[in-house]
């Protein structure tokens, strides 16, 4: 969808490329981050798309188009383009700063308003917003009309140059998510510039680290740069928490679980006390037709002649198939019995992960 | 400057009653002559805004000429200029608009420059041409400081024209009633002249106040939160 042909930049009365020699292709509906420290050119590549920047070398296309070759204000009609600093219109309405687009290309007011509103409620705007002025408005609420004001008239691209950068990390994280709820349904295809590691982490479907320079150190989907880092430089960009990072990619049912002391409350006492015995521990998970209960210590076994008699702990955290194993590690480390226990959506027991088992997970 | 008699009564009102044409006529010059001023001031210093917008090496050669025009007394101009001009209409307006440059141009410029970046930015990825970006975008914004500016032009050049009289009566606007008092050592057109002539540019002022608030509304509403 879009492709960069050794696309290079070199600014004006500067010795070194901002950019020298970089090639990417980014697919049709996916979200590409570019991903890099400060002066490794991830903004001016950006840019150099829908051309607010020209390029000194090199082609860059759009849908196949060579985007030199058109004029760059119809090109970036067909781009939306939403940055850190919202860069809102500051004297026009909520409803006319999203209708920008579709008034330059000369929509009638009907099909105008009608998607205004259709795109308040997508980005999730209040409809009583729309005749404010952006400074009425809060930072949280100024980049949602920037979404909505780059997706107006529906671009199969999207360029987003650190959009969440600005606005705290509770409404960063939700801006996250609704940007990628939003791209279950739209699948646009978005360059999504980031200096922030895990932002890259939850949002691409591929990253692309970029060194000093413009040099593309490593494209690949987030999980296996996680995994097989291209070298030192992308290896010291990730962190030291590479493997939490990665944890949080990889879901339980990725995992092999272990089938962990459990029991049938109507499993007689001695089947409890040989569960506990199997498996080194001095508790067992108690079911009730295969639905979680709780636990239960061996102390508790003494003089009682039914499981069932007893009341069993619950648990305070379990898990499901579909969290992270970050998620899985985060409940263990709070568990007193150091494991996690698994449970699908009917909470019906599935097993149970202990640290030996997640780090397995790092190893697929 | 010891302007008023002080044997006399400082208003003769039955004067005022029997002048009351030739006041609305000084006043509709004195107007004109302002309009006439602040309009051609306006258009040059647009223009001479949007080069020194366009090519930024030309904004402080504009900014010292035009600093250099406005530092002139204004009746040494007026007799600079009357060999070439004579005691015309022009001569009055080359002076008078001369003032107005300056400031025009620096509010145009600052306005234009007081534009945020990211707004700029965001008017060209979304895909104006440079034309609509100016029009659409850039000027509206700049509104609220070249307003100011005009403001000052305005109430300055209304404040001139009277000095311009000394070219003639067709050229001072109220200011003939203040020359003409002075003349004869008569208090109450002086006094007519410069009552007037304040109120003019009061009046003109709260106008342009008003103006600039019916066409920036979004200055007045400050964030609710």
């Amino acid at each position: 969808m879009i492709n960069l042909e050794h696309v290079g930049k070199t600014f004006p009365g500067q010795a070194a490329p901002a950019v020298g020699d970089l090639s990417l292709e980014v697919l049709e509906g996916e979200i590409a981050v570019l991903i890099g420290p400060s002066g490794c050119g991830k903004s001016t590549t950006l840019r150099m798309i829908n051309r607010l920047i020209e390029p000194s070398s090199g082609r860059i296309t759009v849908a196949g188009k060579d985007v030199a070759e058109q004029k760059p204000h119809e090109l970036r009609l067909a781009i939306g383009y939403v940055i850190q600093q919202v860069g809102l219109f500051p004297h026009r309405t909520i409803a006319r700063n999203i209708a920008t687009v579709p008034e330059l290309l000369g929509w009638d007011r009907a099909r105008i308003s009608t998607r205004v509103e259709e795109l308040m409620e997508l980005v999730g705007l209040e409809g009583e917003l729309a005749g404010r002025y952006p400074a009425e408005l809060s930072g949280g609420q100024q980049q949602r009309v920037g979404v909505a004001r780059a997706l107006a008239a529906d671009p199969p691209v999207l360029l987003m140059d650190e959009p969440f950068g600005a606005v705290d990390p509770i409404v960063r994280l939700r801006l996250q998510e609704e940007l990628l709820n939003l791209q279950r349904r739209l699948h646009k295809t978005i360059v999504f510039v980031t200096h922030d590691i895990d932002e890259a982490i939850r949002l691409g479907d591929r990253m692309a680290v970029l060194n000093v320079g413009g040099v593309l150190e490593q494209y690949a989907p987030p999980v296996d740069v996680l995994a097989a880092p291209s070298g030192p430089f992308v290896l010291e960009f990730l962190g030291a928490d590479r493997g939490l990072k990665r944890l949080a990619l990889i879901p339980v049912s990725a995992a092999e679980l272990e089938p962990g002391p459990a029991v049938e409350q109507s499993a007689s006492i001695a089947h409890a006390r040989a569960m506990m015995a199997r498996d080194r521990v001095d508790w067992v998970a108690v079911l009730d037709d295969g639905r979680v209960r709780g636990w239960i210590t061996a102390a508790s076994l003494d003089g009682q002649e039914r499981l069932d008699q007893i009341e069993p702990t619950p648990f305070a955290v379990t898990v499901h198939p579909s969290d992270s194993l970050r998620h899985a590690l985060d409940a263990l480390v709070s568990s007193p019995t150091q494991v996690v226990i698994v449970v699908d959506a009917d909470d019906r027991y599935l097993g149970l992960l202990d640290v030996a088992r997640i780090g397995k997970g790092l190893e697929t | 400057m010891s302007a008023l008699v002080a044997s006399q009564p400082l208003i003769r009102w039955s004067w005022i009653g029997d002048h009351l044409g030739e006041i609305r006529t000084a006043l509709v010059q004195h107007l004109e002559l302002t309009f006439v001023a602040v309009g051609v001031g306006l258009v040059l210093s647009a223009v001479l805004a949007a080069v020194a917008i366009r090519f930024r090496i030309t904004y402080q050669p504009i900014n010292a000429v035009t600093g250099i025009m406005y530092a002139i007394p204004s009746l040494a101009l007026f007799i600079l200029l009357t060999p070439i001009t004579g005691l015309t209409k022009l001569t009055a307006e080359i002076a008078l608009v001369s003032y107005t440059l300056q400031i025009l141009f620096r509010s145009i410029v600052a306005g234009i420059d007081s534009v945020p970046a990211s707004v700029r930015e965001s008017a060209q990825a979304m895909g104006y041409t440079r034309w609509q970006q100016r029009w659409r975008v850039e000027i509206p914004l700049a509104l609220p400081v070249m307003v100011s500016g005009l403001r000052i032009a305005t109430v300055t050049t209304v404040g001139l024209v009277p000095i311009s009289g000394i070219l003639g009566s067709d050229q001072g606007g109220l200011g003939t009633f203040i020359f003409d008092g002075l003349n004869r050592g008569f208090n109450t057109p002086i006094f007519v002249g410069a009552t007037f002539t304040v109120l003019l540019a009061v009046a003109l002022d709260v106008l342009l106040v008003r103006t600039q608030r019916l066409l920036t509304p979004w200055t007045r509403r400050v964030r609710a939160t």
